[in-house]
């Protein structure tokens, strides 16, 4: 079908993160280029640390300094980087057991191709130029054949001056998305300045803006059905505080509007009329701003208040 | 203990896209069709639990547009999980069995279409250690089989004889996405091809559950659930030995599946090579029918494929194709979470 409407969508956001002690140390000692793992109740070393023990459960505390050089334990040649992993040259994917420690750290491997890797073979840690207190500050890992590091981690106390708090991991996805069918068919009706529904065919029901199926019945709703433009106030509030990077003047009214001929309330901005004097059953119309592909507010039509009787059902 | 089966079962055919249709234009004909093989209202369904993700295609909280298509006015006892529908299930289940409802709509769905699902899965990743580096599905699931090749677990020949019978069986599957003769193909991330990896697509599924004898009215033959159990390993993935699967192991002890072999198992293994890491842990031999929908490989609509995989050995169950199945469902990087249910049929049971 052609007839669907469909736009790019980015949903982006900074992840933000505090850390507790252990994960603290950890993310500040890489910035130190200092690798620390945490020590489990069996003995052994975790690296990258973890704050409660993966078998019994117990807080883990007790912190350890690994060496920077370790053994390839499984690997995965990656021909086709993505946006924003470690390497934009084609990589191995890791799993690194570094010297000293129990487990095994996931990272990138520097390597000429897949027949340059193999399970076992010795790495040693490629530091970021910049570091901040992150898993990035390791810029990947590199082929190294120089001797290994101690297998007995020794004692760390985990302080350092001016440790990391926190992170902010940045959160970016790229969408299409569609619209579907019923709500396709209302953008495009609103790009004319009209108000197109759809009625149930079971209980009849006109619902504005379409959402495809009739919430009570749950059955497709298909007939379209122009609604408005009038319409009336069923409920409303006053906006006090202003909304970031939105250029209207507080205070002002939201209101849910029940248009003529829908069983659905709407939202929008009610203008036109100072905010004090609107009121539940107020009859208002549509203010298209040029180009827009939505009403801007409501304002009033001058007609009679409508009967609360007439509206009470979309309340 | 109350008996609970799965009596009804529907999905979509899944697609590469189905930019048409809406969450719940693509969920209301797989409702519309269990509910009618029950003949059930809605308004007679004593809860209702669903299992999709918001990450897939981008919309926030669009469970609560799905519901629409379930008619949920007047308000009706309703649950959601972001997990695959296989632990909408579950939940349904435990509902039932606590005697709070005796029958449950189970229902999922996913849009994998709208985004780059490989990139959308990492954001379920440790935002630590792990989401920084993005490193997408397939990749992960390629440092697991990696790792089985170094074990001596399978090869690559071994894993393309798995994706070629996955495809091949699903060729009498109508609802498949990818069947037939699919070559192996490219290293997407060594040592896994194309054709070891599940293809992208659309799709929804639904069960309904009853109990007792609300279950013998409703369908000829049900599909008695005598035992459902759900186990998680640790995140890390360094922290795991990941060709084995203990969580799915431990899952199916609880579930009884070890006490009586099973002629049918339907596993959740979206790469050719969790297939070998689970037919390991479950103990699965040439006795045993594996995925004879296809499985995953053949059509993978994320948070459905899980339930898909209780629906499909139910199914079989209600056709008298299986006495005793297994269903399998799975969740996070490299199987890190696990789902078994041994499903029965009557004759069996007797
Ligand atoms: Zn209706």
């Amino acid at each position: 079908m052609t007839d669907v409407l469909s736009a790019p969508l980015v949903v982006e956001f900074p992840f933000t993160r505090s850390l507790g002690p252990v994960q603290s140390a950890f993310l500040t000692g890489l910035r130190e280029r200092t690798v620390l793992g945490v020590r489990a109740d069996d003995g052994t070393v975790l690296v990258p640390p973890v704050e409660y023990d993966p078998v019994t459960a117990n807080e883990l505390r007790e912190l350890v300094e690994v060496a920077t050089t370790g053994t390839v334990t499984t690997w995965a040649w990656n021909p086709f980087p993505r946006r924003d992993q470690p390497l934009g040259t084609p990589f191995a994917w890791v799993l690194v057991r570094l010297d000293g420690a129990a487990t095994a750290l996931l990272h990138a491997l520097d390597a000429p191709g897949p027949d340059a890797v193999h399970t076992g073979m010795r790495v040693r840690i490629r530091w970021a130029a910049t570091r901040t207190g992150a898993i990035t500050d390791i810029a990947c890992f590199e082929p190294y054949e120089g001797e290994a590091g101690p297998d007995e981690p020794t004692h760390h106390d985990g302080e350092f001056t001016d440790p990391v708090t926190g992170i902010v991991a940045p959160a970016r996805l790229d969408y299409v998305h569609t619209a579907g069918r019923a709500q396709s068919a209302y953008l495009k009706a609103l790009a004319g300045h009209r108000t197109v529904g759809e009625r149930c065919p079971a209980c009849r029901k006109v619902y504005v803006p379409p959402r495809g199926a009739c919430p009570t019945c749950g059955i497709a709703t298909a007939e379209q059905v122009e609604v408005g433009p009038r319409g009336t106030v069923t409920t409303f509030c006053i906006v006090n505080i202003k909304a970031k990077n939105l250029d209207i003047e507080v205070p002002y009214v939201y209101a849910h509007i029940a248009l003529d001929g829908a069983d659905l309330a709407l939202h929008g901005r009610i203008a036109g009329i100072p905010y004090d004097q609107v009121r539940m059953g107020l009859r208002v119309e549509p203010v298209w701003a040029e180009g827009a592909a939505h009403p801007d507010h409501y304002r009033p039509t001058g007609e009679p208040d409508a009967d609360y009787d007439t509206y009470k059902e979309l309340v | 203990m109350r008996d609970v089966a799965i009596v009804a079962f529907a999905q979509t055919a899944h697609r590469r896209r189905t930019d048409e249709l809406s969450e719940v234009d693509l969920l209301m004909p797989v409702l519309h069709e269990v509910l009618g093989a029950t003949g059930l209202k809605a308004n007679e369904i004593g809860f209702t639990c669903s299992g999709s993700a918001d990450y897939l295609a981008g919309r926030a909280f669009s469970f609560t547009m799905a519901l629409d298509g379930v008619g949920a006015h007047p308000p009706i006892s309703e649950s959601h999980v972001e997990m695959d529908g296989a632990w909408a299930l579950y939940e349904a289940w435990v509902k039932i069995m606590t005697g709070e409802a005796d029958t449950a709509l189970v229902y999922s769905y996913g849009k994998s279409s709208p985004g780059e699902v490989r990139d959308v899965l990492t954001r379920q990743l440790d935002p630590y250690y792990l989401a920084p580096l993005w490193p997408d599905s397939v990749s992960l699931a390629a440092l697991q089989a990696q790792a089985l090749i170094d074990a001596g677990d399978t090869d690559e020949a071994a894993l393309a004889s798995i994706a070629a019978r996955s495809r091949t069986d699903a060729t009498t599957n109508p609802y498949a996405q990818l069947t037939g003769d699919v070559p192996a193909g490219d290293h997407l991330v060594h040592p896994l091809r194309t054709g070891d990896c599940p293809p992208i697509g659309d799709g929804a599924a639904a069960v309904v559950l009853a109990a007792g004898d609300t279950a013998r009215a409703l369908c000829a033959r049900p599909a008695w659930i005598r035992g459902i159990d759900h186990r998680i390993e640790a995140h890390s993935l360094g922290v795991r030995d990941l060709t084995d699967s203990p969580s799915t192991r431990l899952a199916a002890q609880h579930a009884g599946a070890f006490e009586r072999p099973v002629d049918t198992a339907e596993l959740h293994a979206p790469f050719t090579s969790q297939e070998v890491v689970l037919r390991k842990a479950l103990g699965l031999g040439g006795d045993t029918r594996i995925n004879p929908s296809g499985g995953a490989l053949a059509a993978n609509p994320i948070m459905a494929a899980g339930l898909i995989r209780l629906g499909e050995a139910a199914a079989r169950i209600h056709r008298g194709e299986s006495d005793r199945a297994l269903a399998h469902a799975t969740s996070g990087p490299c199987l890190q979470q696990n789902l078994v249910a041994v499903l029965e049929g009557e004759s069996a049971h007797a």
